[in-house]
C-alpha cells in the first residue's frame, strides 16, 4: 500500500492556518484601537517563519507524516497568541503575548530537533527506565519550591518559571508504552475471572497499585488535581489498549472513585472545588460578587452564538489565570459557540489522527506510545474545558497550545513532534534503509492480540533491548 | 489492540459530544440566565462604554459625559446641576437613574429601538451587536422661568411648577434645596460619600418636591371646591349671597370653624374667594356633596396614580370616603386633602385653559444622534376639569384675588393675572410651620389666552408662624416666574 506524501497539502493548510490567526490579530487591533496593530506584520512573519522552519523539517525527514497535524498546531498555537494578545491590551502592565511567542518558537524548535534528530521513535523504548525515573524527579522537585496559587507545581529561577510536570507526561506515557508493550500478556492473561471481568493477580496489580499512589502522591503533595488525574487517566488508558481486559476499567475506575471521595473530603484544596462546582453563584448569594467560575459561566453566556467578536468581550473581568486556564473563556465570549466549536474540533482532529497513526504502527509500542500521546491531549482538553465549562469540577491544567504557559506549549509541540515521526512511520511505503531489519515488508497489516505469544520481555522483566527486538509481533 | 483504540476513540468521541453539547447549554440555552445575573457586569459596562444621551433646556444641552478611561468608561456630567437636578434627576453607575434621566434611559443609553437606523433588521443587530448612538432629549423647560423660580425661592425650603396652559408644557420645575447630581455620577468612594450624605440630611436635597411631595394645599384648593360648587349650581351668580354663617359649625360636631378674614358671613362667592373666606367654602363643599366634590378633584388630576410627565408623579389626593365635617375641611383644603405643586399648577392650568386641562408633559421632542427628530410629544387633553362657563367665572374671581384680594403680590403691570394663596396648617395640632401657597396665571394684554400657570410652595417661610402667608411669601415668586415666562 502506497501512500502520497501530501506535503504540498500540508503547506497549504499551513498557508491557511497563518493567515487565520494573523487575520485574528489585525482584527483585535481594529476592534480595539482602530487601527491595524503596529506588530502584525512581524508577529505574522514570526508565526509563518515558525511554521515554515517545522515544515521543513518534516518534508526533510518525515516525508509521509499525517498532513493534518502540523497545521493543527501551528493553529491553535496561532489562536492562543491572538487570545493571550487580546487580554494582555486589558491588563496592560501584565504582557504575556511577547513571552509566549519565544516559548512558541522554543516549542516549534523542539519540534524541529525531534523530528531532525529521532530518526525511529522504537529508540525511546530503551530509554523506559530512565523516562520514569527523570519524569519521577520532575515531579517532585517542585515540591522544594514556593506554592503557587496553592499548587507546588512551579520551578522558578531567575525570572523565568517552568512547570515540570508537563515534561514529566510525555516521558510517563514512554514508559507506560514501553512497560506495557512487554508485561501486556502477563497482564491480560494472568488472574482470577470473576465473571466476565477477569481480575489481575496481585503480583502485576504491584506496579498499578505504585502508579495509583504516585498520582496520589502527586495530588497530596502538590496539591495539582487535573496532573494526578490525568496521570492515572492515561494509565488506565494504556492499560485496557494493552490488555484489552475490561476488569483493568473497573479496577481503574474503583481505584479512581475511591482517591476522589478519599482527597476529595480530606484536602479543603480539592473540597473547595467541587463546592464551588456544585454552587458557582453562592459568592452571589452572599453579595461577595461573582468568583471566577460565575464570571467564566458569564463570559461564556455572553458570546450566544457567533460571539463578541475579537477584542469585544469582556472576559477579563475573570481575573487571575484568565490568560491561562481560563483561556477558553475569551474563545468562547468573543469567537461564540461557533468558535468554541471550531476549536474543539480542531482539538478532536488533533486526537483522532493521533490515534490513527497509534492504529497504524506495526509494533505494540509504538501503538501505545501514540496512543498514550494522543490520549493526553485528549483527556487534558476535556478535564480543563469540562472545568471551565462546569461539565466536571474545575482543576487547574493548560489548555494545550491554547493558554499561556511556557512548559505546556513546548510539551505540546514535542507531543505533536512524536506524533509526525510516528505517523511518518507508519505511512511509509518501504521500511526506512535504516529501519529495524525485521520489519514487516507489508504495512500495518500485522494482527495484534490474537493470542498469548512468546514475548521477549516477561512480566516485570526489562523492556527495551535493540529497536525491533522486543518480539512481540506474531 | 486494534479494537481497543477504536473504543478509545468512541470513548473520546464520546467525550467530545459532551463538550459540545455542556457548551451549547451555557452559551445558547442558559445563556440569557446568566446574562441576566445582578452580578454579571456586563451589561453595565456596555451601558457606559459610550457618551449617553444629553438632556437639552432651551436648545442648550444640561448634561454631559465625561471619559474617565476605567472601565465604566462615561460618566455623567452636568452644568448648572443643582438648578437641573429637579428635571434631570441622576444618572449614577452606582446608584442607578432617577427622573429624566431613569425615564428616558433608553433614549439616553442607545437601547431605545427608535434611534436604530433600520429599526426593521432586529435580527441584524443580534449579530452584529452594534449599539446604537445614544438619542438627545429636548425638555419644555423654559431656563429664563426656570431660573426665575429658582432665584426666587433663593435656598428656602420650597417648590415651583409652571405650566402652558394651552398645551401642558412644563416651563420650570424646581425644587429647594436642591443638589448636584454629578457628585454621584461616578462610581468612586467620592460618589458613594457624597450619596450618603445627600441621602440623609435633614433638608432633603435629593427630594424633589415639585414633583415627588404632597403638601396639604390649604386655601388654593378653594378654586377646586368653587369649581365644583359651580359645575354642580349650587352656586350660580358668584355676586349671589351664599347664606352661609361665621363661625361655621362642621356637620355633626360642635367645632366651630372661623376665618382669618373680616366680612365672610353670607358673603358672595367674588369676595370669599378675594379674602379667603373658609366657612363660605366649607359650606359650599358639603352642600356640593362627596360625591361631586371627589368628581370634581379628581377630573383635575387628584387621585390619580399614574401620572407621569413622563418622570412619575406622587399621587394627589382627595379622600373619597369621609363624613360632612371631613368633606367641610377637605373643601378647604385642610383634612388628608393632599397636592403637589405640579397638581396645583394642574388647577391653574385648567382655569386659565378655559377649562380644560392640558396634560402636562417634560420632554418636547427626542433627536437621534445625527439630530433627527424620532419623536415629539403632541399636546393632550387630560380631561375637562369643568365647563367653560364655569371657567370663565373663575378667572374673574381669581383675577379679583390678584387686583383686590389677598394675592396682590402677584400682579404684573401690563398682563392680566388670576391667582390664590394659602396658608395650609400642619403638624401635630397645626404646631409647624404653615405651608405658604399661590397659584397663578398670567395673560400677556394682547395675547389671546393666559401663557403661564404656576404653583408656588414655599415651607419654611417665615421664622414666626404668625407672618407667613401666601400672599406675601410664595405669590412674588409667582410674580417673577410669570413674568419671565412672559417674556419681561
Amino acid at each position: 500500500m502506497r501512500h502520497p506524501r501530501r506535503r504540498g497539502t500540508e503547506l497549504l493548510l499551513l498557508l491557511i492556518a497563518v493567515l487565520i490567526s494573523g487575520y485574528g490579530y489585525v482584527e483585535v487591533g481594529l476592534a480595539t484601537g482602530g487601527a491595524v496593530p503596529a506588530g502584525a506584520a512581524g508577529y505574522g512573519a514570526g508565526l509563518g517563519l515558525l511554521a515554515l522552519l517545522a515544515h521543513g523539517a518534516v518534508r526533510l525527514r518525515a516525508g509521509y507524516a499525517d498532513p493534518l497535524l502540523l497545521p493543527i498546531a501551528v493553529l491553535l498555537n496561532g489562536i492562543g497568541l491572538v487570545l493571550i494578545y487580546r487580554l494582555d491590551l486589558a491588563t496592560p502592565s501584565d504582557e504575556a503575548a511577547p513571552t509566549q511567542l519565544v516559548w512558541s518558537a522554543l516549542g516549534v524548535g523542539l519540534f524541529t530537533a525531534v523530528v531532525l534528530l529521532l530518526r525511529d521513535h522504537r529508540t525511546l523504548q530503551r530509554y523506559a527506565y530512565l523516562s520514569v525515573a527523570t519524569a519521577l524527579v520532575l515531579l517532585v522537585v517542585p515540591i522544594f519550591f514556593p506554592a503557587v496559587n496553592g499548587a507546588r507545581i512551579w520551578i522558578r529561577a531567575g525570572g523565568l518559571s517552568f512547570q515540570p510536570g508537563e515534561f514529566a507526561k510525555i516521558l510517563l506515557a514512554i514508559f507506560f508504552a514501553a512497560y506495557l508493550a512487554v508485561n501486556r500478556h502477563a497482564l491480560a492473561y494472568t488472574g482470577r475471572r470473576i465473571r466476565k471481568l477477569q481480575f489481575p493477580t496481585a503480583r502485576v496489580l504491584g506496579p498499578v497499585l505504585t502508579i495509583w499512589l504516585a498520582s496520589v502522591g502527586v495530588l497530596v503533595l502538590e496539591r495539582d488535581l487535573g496532573t494526578s488525574l490525568l496521570f492515572f487517566g492515561l494509565f488506565v488508558v494504556l492499560l485496557y489498549v494493552a490488555t484489552g481486559r475490561t476488569g483493568w476499567i473497573a479496577v481503574g475506575l474503583l481505584l479512581a472513585a475511591a482517591g476522589a471521595v478519599a482527597v476529595g473530603s480530606l484536602e479543603p484544596h480539592v473540597h473547595s472545588r467541587v463546592e464551588n462546582w456544585l454552587h458557582p453563584f453562592a459568592s452571589i448569594e452572599a453579595g461577595e460578587g461573582a468568583g471566577q467560575l460565575a464570571q467564566t459561566y458569564f463570559a461564556f453566556a455572553s458570546g450566544g452564538l457567533l460571539g463578541s467578536g475579537l477584542g469585544q468581550g469582556d472576559s477579563i473581568l475573570i481575573g487571575f489565570a484568565a490568560k491561562s486556564d481560563f483561556i477558553l473563556a475569551t474563545a468562547g465570549e468573543e469567537l461564540g459557540l461557533a468558535g468554541l466549536f471550531a476549536i474543539f474540533l480542531l482539538y478532536a482532529l488533533l486526537v483522532a489522527r493521533g490515534l490513527r497513526a497509534g492504529l497504524a504502527q506495526r509494533n505494540p509500542f509504538g501503538r501505545l506510545l501514540a496512543t498514550g500521546l494522543a490520549s493526553i491531549v485528549a483527556l487534558q482538553v476535556f478535564v480543563i474545558a469540562g472545568g471551565v465549562t462546569g461539565l466536571i469540577p474545575l482543576t487547574g491544567m493548560a489548555m494545550p497550545f491554547l493558554a499561556q504557559g511556557g512548559s505546556s506549549v513546548v510539551t505540546n509541540w514535542i507531543i505533536v513532534a512524536l506524533l509526525i515521526r510516528m505517523s511518518d512511520a507508519a505511512r511509509r511505503p518501504e521500511p526506512a534503509p535504516e529501519g529495524p531489519p525485521d520489519g514487516p515488508a507489508d504495512g500495518p497489516g500485522d494482527g495484534t492480540g490474537a493470542g498469548p505469544a512468546p514475548s521477549g520481555g516477561g512480566p516485570g522483566g526489562v523492556p527495551g533491548g535493540a529497536p525491533g527486538g522486543e518480539g512481540n509481533r506474531t | 489492540m486494534i479494537r481497543q483504540i477504536r473504543h478509545l476513540s468512541a470513548f473520546f468521541l464520546l467525550l467530545l459530544v459532551a463538550l459540545l453539547l455542556n457548551a451549547s447549554r451555557l452559551q445558547v440555552v442558559d445563556a440569557e440566565e446568566y446574562q441576566d445575573n445582578p452580578a454579571n457586569r456586563r451589561q453595565n459596562i456596555a451601558r457606559y462604554s459610550a457618551p449617553r444621551g444629553n438632556i437639552l433646556v432651551g436648545e442648550e444641552s444640561v448634561t454631559g459625559s465625561r471619559d474617565t478611561g476605567e472601565r465604566l468608561r462615561y460618566e455623567r456630567t452636568y452644568t448648572n446641576g443643582p438648578l437641573y437636578a429637579p428635571v434631570t434627576g441622576y444618572a449614577s453607575q452606582i446608584y442607578g437613574t432617577a427622573l429624566l434621566e431613569d425615564a428616558e434611559d433608553d433614549v439616553l443609553s442607545g437601547a431605545d429601538p427608535r434611534l436604530a437606523a433600520f429599526p426593521g433588521f432586529s435580527l441584524w443587530h443580534a449579530l452584529t451587536r452594534e449599539r446604537e448612538a445614544a438619542g438627545d432629549v429636548h425638555t419644555t423647560i423654559d431656563p429664563a422661568v426656570q431660573r426665575a423660580a429658582a432665584d426666587g425661592l433663593g435656598g428656602a425650603r420650597g417648590a415651583v411648577a409652571a405650566l402652558e396652559p394651552g398645551t401642558g408644557k412644563i416651563l420650570a420645575l424646581v425644587s429647594s434645596p436642591s443638589y448636584d447630581p454629578a457628585e454621584i455620577s461616578g462610581n468612586g468612594t467620592a460618589a458613594a460619600d457624597a450619596w450618603r450624605r445627600l441621602t440623609t440630611a435633614g433638608q432633603q436635597p435629593m427630594l424633589n418636591r415639585a414633583l415627588r411631595q404632597t403638601y396639604p394645599p390649604g386655601s388654593t384648593f378653594k378654586v377646586v371646591t368653587a369649581a365644583a360648587a359651580l359645575d354642580a349650581g349650587v352656586v350660580t351668580d358668584p355676586d349671589e349671597a351664599t347664606d352661609s354663617p361665621s363661625p361655621f359649625t362642621l356637620p355633626g360636631t360642635e367645632t366651630e370653624l372661623t376665618n382669618e378674614a373680616q366680612g365672610c358671613e353670607n358673603a358672595d362667592l367674588r369676595y370669599a374667594m378675594e379674602v379667603s373666606c373658609n366657612t363660605v367654602f366649607a359650606k359650599l363643599g358639603v352642600e356640593t356633596g362627596l360625591d361631586r366634590m371627589a368628581d370634581a378633584a379628581e377630573r383635575f388630576g387628584f387621585n390619580d396614580d399614574g401620572l407621569r410627565v413622563p418622570s412619575r408623579a406622587a399621587t394627589s389626593v382627595f379622600d373619597t370616603d369621609m363624613n360632612d365635617a371631613q368633606l367641610a375641611l377637605s373643601a378647604i383644603g385642610q383634612y388628608d386633602t393632599a397636592a403637589t405643586p405640579l397638581q396645583m399648577a394642574m388647577v391653574a392650568s385648567a382655569v386659565a385653559g378655559g377649562g380644560k386641562l392640558r396634560r402636562p408633559y417634560l420632554v418636547d421632542r427626542i433627536t437621534d444622534a445625527d439630530g433627527d427628530t424620532v419623536s415629539r410629544t403632541r399636546a393632550r387633553t387630560y380631561d375637562r376639569a369643568m365647563s367653560a362657563d364655569t371657567a370663565r367665572t373663575l378667572r374673574e374671581l381669581m383675577r379679583g384675588v390678584v387686583e383686590n384680594g389677598t394675592g396682590r403680590n402677584a400682579a404684573l403691570p401690563g398682563a392680566e393675572v388670576g391667582g390664590k394663596t394659602g396658608t395650609a396648617q400642619h403638624g401635630v395640632g397645626n404646631e409647624g410651620v404653615p405651608y405658604a401657597w399661590f397659584i397663578s396665571w398670567a395673560r400677556a394684554d394682547g395675547a389671546e389666552q393666559p401663557a403661564v400657570a404656576v404653583a408656588v410652595v414655599v415651607e419654611d417661610a417665615a421664622a414666626d408662624r404668625a407672618d407667613v402667608s401666601g400672599g406675601g411669601d410664595a405669590a412674588p415668586i409667582a410674580r417673577a416666574v410669570m413674568a419671565a415666562a412672559l417674556g419681561r
